[in-house]
């Protein structure tokens, strides 16, 4: 594919804690629509690399330029602090693995939703109310539990509130560390198949961690599998996980490493 | 003549003038919250020591005190602190707006209009508006960097979802000059549209919490809200049972052992003027 559809671009990201490798020169593009999968076990540097690109994390080196909805492609890290913080409540979500660290527990599911269309200046209460009500519908959470807290909530339930709370802003990149970790079997799969209809029907990117290969099958037409903080091997997924050719692969897909 | 053993107003000249230089810079950046070092005061937190030792800054030998809790110049921490500054700078003290140039107050801004000139200082508890929404005194401080405000929002939406309006009615949050958004202490929200455009100079000290900011004169402050939740005031269905007053903010007092109510101003020096300046026989209810 051409450059200028590139919409993330990672070169030689490279993160240290202290004198930890935590994840070393990782190159990858995502383009726009396409769900990139990272996969490795627990330690891999998975969750490094996605702080990362989320700019939670300021990497040790390496650069990764987005392009922004202006259509100019920019090093998120020479960004201002009030760009950033703007783009990651804008264009960009952000799923955490808990959704404790992604809600706030003491607001109303409603109000959760609601945070970032006040953050961007709504000032109709109205308004704010119909737009959470639709983003609780589309991840199947009823307008009658618009004003209960998350903390009466189910956890997988929490963790839609934590997806609605993200894609009420239309964002255009979707990072999700481990989304369904955490929850049973048979909430993983429903949680799933609703991450799979809303990003096609959406057009999200998206980059999905995850130590499951279920859920990469799934969701993502491409794979990085990491091990010790590197990227042993990437393609798509099929072909990656179908005919593995890095040893390690084939024993992550031999499930002997399955966690 | 102030009493021997103590600087004039207590505090010793370099503190107040390290205060004198937090107060400047908080009247250079209306609404932003300047930290100081607070000192210990012969006085309890929470009985308004953020705003005595601002007082304390800014008292001169010709000074005019007045000094309200609630709204009322003899409840005991007012006594008290008009008390302090009598006995430390032997300043002259007043019940009066008009008398007064340095008004310090707890709860409420007085009825009678300011003019320029004048100076009121506000005791704060808690500065940080977003304290509630965000523990976090570091995402709060680059949240008024920023001017990262929708979480506020979030708070007004959280309550009209609640209790169908704005159920705040002290401590309504403002935003100071369109650019900082500021706690204007727990006076009642009635008091809010008073600091927009005051002429006075209005000085705001939290002494635990070790931050002053201020609204200098004509100042625009706008109370948040929703398009379709406006900013609105506390109204009573009755006048003042005392002085008749449809406009000042009223407080329920019960008058006798049988639970009898009564409505009548918070101000009491408003009060007791317009009483005395009406004749006699329109006086009781
Ligand atoms: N905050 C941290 N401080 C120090 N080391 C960390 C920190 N977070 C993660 N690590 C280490 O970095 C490595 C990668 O961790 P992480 O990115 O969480 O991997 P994964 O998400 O793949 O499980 C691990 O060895 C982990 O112990
Ligand atoms: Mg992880």
């Amino acid at each position: 594919m051409s450059d200028d559809e590139v919409l993330l671009r990672v070169r030689g990201l490279t993160h240290r804690y202290g004198a930890r490798t935590a994840c070393a020169q990782v190159d990858f593009d995502l383009h726009p629509g396409e769900v990139l999968g990272i996969v490795g076990e627990s330690g891999a540097g998975k969750s490094t690399l996605l702080h990362c690109l989320a700019t939670r994390l300021q990497p040790s080196a390496g650069t990764v330029e987005y392009r922004c909805a202006d259509g100019r492609l920019r090093e998120v890290f020479a960004l201002s602090e009030a760009e950033r913080r703007l783009l990651l409540r804008t264009e960009w979500g952000l799923v955490h693995q808990n959704p404790r660290d992604g809600l706030r527990m003491e607001v109303s599911a409603g109000g959760n939703v609601g945070e970032r269309l006040m953050a961007v200046g709504e000032r109709h209460y109205g308004r704010i109310r119909t737009q959470a009500a639709h983003w609780l519908a589309q991840v199947e959470i009823g307008a009658e539990r618009l004003d209960h807290l998350p903390a009466t909530f189910s956890g997988g339930m929490q963790q839609r509130v934590q997806i609605a709370r993200n894609l009420v802003s239309r964002p255009r990149l979707l990072f999700m560390d481990e989304p369904t970790g955490g929850l049973d079997v048979s909430v993983q799969a429903r949680l799933l198949d609703l991450l799979r209809g809303l990003v096609a029907q959406l057009g999200l990117s998206a980059i999905v961690v995850t130590h499951d290969l279920g859920v990469v099958r799934l969701l993502a037409q491409r794979l990085l599998v990491m091990r010790g903080g590197r990227v042993v091997e990437q393609g798509l997924t099929d072909q990656v996980l179908d005919d593995p050719q890095h040893p390690y692969t084939q024993l992550l897909v031999s499930s002997i490493l399955r966690v | 003549m102030h009493e021997a053993g103590y600087n004039f107003a207590y505090l010793d000249e370099q503190t107040k003038r390290a205060i004198r230089r937090g107060l400047l810079k908080a009247v250079a950046i209306p609404g932003h919250q300047v930290p100081f070092a607070s000192r210990e005061m012969p006085l309890p937190y929470g009985w308004g020591t953020g705003g005595i030792q601002l007082t304390a800054a800014l008292l001169g030998r010709e000074d005019v005190l007045k000094v309200i809790d609630q709204g009322a110049d003899d409840t005991t921490n007012a006594v008290s602190i008009r008390r302090f500054f009598a006995r430390t700078a032997g300043v002259a003290t007043t019940t009066r707006v008009v008398e007064a140039t340095l008004i310090q107050t707890r709860h409420r801004i007085p009825e009678a209009p300011l003019a320029e000139g004048q100076i009121v200082v506000f005791q704060v508890p808690i500065p940080e508006p977003l304290r509630w929404m965000e523990a976090s005194e570091r995402e709060t401080r680059r949240m008024h960097a920023l001017k990262e405000y929708g979480l506020m929002h979030v708070s007004l939406y959280e309550d009209v979802a609640r209790h169908g309006r704005i159920a705040k009615t002290y401590d309504y949050p403002v935003m100071v000059a369109g650019r900082y958004l500021m706690s204007p202490s727990p006076i009642p929200k009635f008091d809010n549209p008073k600091l927009d455009r005051s002429p006075a100079l209005q000085l705001f000290g939290a002494g635990r919490e070790r931050r002053l900011y201020a609204v200098p004169p004509y100042t625009e402050v706008n109370s948040l809200d929703f398009d379709d939740h406006p900013f609105t005031v506390e109204r009573w269905s009755q006048p003042c049972a005392l002085c008749g007053a449809t406009d000042s903010y009223l407080d329920e007092i019960i008058t006798d052992d049988a639970g009898t109510r009564m409505l009548v101003c918070s101000d009491t020096d408003h009060c007791g003027a317009r009483r005395a300046e009406r004749p006699a026989e329109e006086c009781t209810p």
